[in-house]
């Protein structure tokens, strides 16, 4: 298996260790309900080291990202602007959801999943044919994601010259400072940074972050936050088979510029000729239990799936998402251990900044 | 590692049984268990009076992780359930011995258990 360059750091930690697709990362260091509340409340961090950064650089960067991609790179237009996106196939099916950041128009820096690292570099590799950029995956680079409400304070408190820097920082934006590249993003719900730097250095930051007051937390922690948060997991909500017409993703994909020939708009067009029969939604379970994954969720209209499932730390509650038949609203049922338990059909997210939204 | 009790007898799935002599018994998961199966979060027990078979699944404990059931270690009668579990499931991660226990029930007899050290065995 694949170790990242805070493996030690993890064990040190006493972190659960797993196989994450084939990373050895850690679950938890202890209790994952604690470390989902030490993010809602205070300030964690996760290695997400396995993630890759790709940069894409040259004179048609631009041209090339915005066939690329659904979400229109063209809306960025000030140095370390963020941008949510899909990238699609032909067939309108995710191969895979990023970030992509701006530098210039010759310069863009992404971030993609790491389960889908390597079919990632393969497509894209095969798309720049004939676009004068170069593709980059910089392999060199670890990450570490600090959120919560104290996060950013805790950051500026454990390394030294970051406020100038970026204190002023707004959400979805990004700055450089030597070689670290910190962007105020995250996959919780909660304020922060996600931090990428050298691998040679991430060991001293995780240990200054420890030293400032930041809790390590695992996957687990994560899994839950991004899902109060109402955020997508790729293969959960979204895969090869799902567009994002179908997993409520349809804010990221745009349309507005008829003639931005992006891979996979033709079938995203027929697609919506045609009408969109499913679409994802939040549920809260009324009765009790916990909702898993690939239960069968019975609306008023149809039947659906659960996609994501989990006891929620804040609400005290069984949450999840789920693909239902489009249109479907009010309440549900659950299929759990063969028994039917209600739930509420809600909007995501269900949690933000520490706050019950629904 | 994890903690195992010698006033207990063990199943081959990490459940605790403790014989009070009398034809009744407590029964939990043990330590080995809950720390495999992570923060407890939901718990379902069966009713008292309920009366099981010998290998029926008869709760459920739930962690953030998996849900995952509970076996009748014999032909069983409940006589009481831990109703604390409702509202504390995490009883079973800071007490599984003591205050996590899940059930107390009647039997014939409950045979083919484990001792501590032969348990303990097991989990090497």
């Amino acid at each position: 298996m694949k170790q990242t360059p805070l493996y030690q750091m993890h064990i040190e930690s006493q972190g659960k260790m797993v196989d994450f697709v084939g990373w050895e990362m850690p679950l938890n260091y202890g209790s994952q309900i604690e470390e989902h509340h030490q993010v809602r409340r205070d300030a964690g961090m996760f290695d997400v080291s396995h993630m890759s950064v790709v940069d894409f650089k040259g004179a048609e960067a631009k041209a090339f990202l915005q066939v690329l991609i659904a979400n229109d790179v063209d809306k960025l237009k000030t140095q370390g602007k963020a941008l949510y996106s899909c990238m699609l196939n032909k067939s309108g099916g995710v191969v895979d959801d990023l970030i992509v950041y701006y530098q210039n128009d010759e310069y863009y820096r992404m971030v993609i999943n790491a389960g889908t690292t390597e079919k990632d570099m393969v497509w894209i590799n095969v798309q720049a044919n004939g676009f004068d950029v170069s593709v980059e995956r910089m392999s060199d680079l670890a990450m570490i994601a600090v959120q919560g409400p104290n996060a950013r304070a805790k950051v500026f408190t454990a390394m030294p010259g970051l406020e100038e820097v970026c204190g002023e920082l707004k959400p979805f934006n990004a700055a450089s400072l030597g070689g670290l590249f910190i962007a105020r993003t995250g996959y919780t719900g909660e304020d922060g940074f996600e931090i990428m730097l050298p691998s040679s250095s991430v060991k001293f930051t995780w240990q200054m972050l420890l030293e400032a007051g930041v809790k390590p937390c695992g996957l687990g922690a994560r899994d839950t936050l991004r899902l109060e948060a109402g955020m997508s997991l790729y293969g959960s909500e979204m895969s090869d088979e799902v567009s994002p017409l179908e997993a409520a993703l349809t804010w990221t994909v745009d349309l507005v510029n008829e003639n931005r020939a992006f891979i996979g708009r033709d079938a995203l067009e027929a697609l919506k000729e045609k009408g969109v029969e499913r679409t994802i939604v939040g549920l809260v379970l009324e009765g009790k239990g916990v909702i898993r994954d690939h239960q069968k969720v019975i609306t008023s209209l149809s039947e659906g799936e659960i996609t994501s499932g989990i006891f929620s730390p804040t609400m005290g509650k069984a949450i999840a998402l789920a693909s239902v038949p489009r249109g479907s609203t009010g309440k549900c049922e659950i299929e759990i251990r063969k028994k039917q338990v209600c739930a509420k059909i809600v909007k995501p997210p269900f949690v933000r900044n520490g706050k019950v939204l629904v | 590692m994890s903690e195992i009790r010698e006033d207990r007898q063990y199943t081959q799935t990490h459940e605790w049984i403790l014989d009070h002599g009398d034809g009744t018994y407590t029964m939990g998961i043990t330590d080995h268990a809950q720390a495999l199966l992570g923060d407890m979060v939901f718990v379902e027990l069966s009713n008292v009076d309920d009366e099981v078979s010998i290998e029926d699944e008869f709760c459920v404990v739930e962690s953030v992780k998996v849900a995952s059931s509970v076996h009748a270690p014999a032909d069983l009668q409940i006589i009481k359930a831990n109703e604390a579990l409702d509202d504390e499931p995490e009883l079973i991660n800071s007490s599984c011995y003591d205050d996590g226990w899940l059930v107390k029930f009647k039997s014939h007899s409950v045979d083919d258990l484990m001792d501590a050290a032969t348990y303990a065995q097991t989990l090497d």
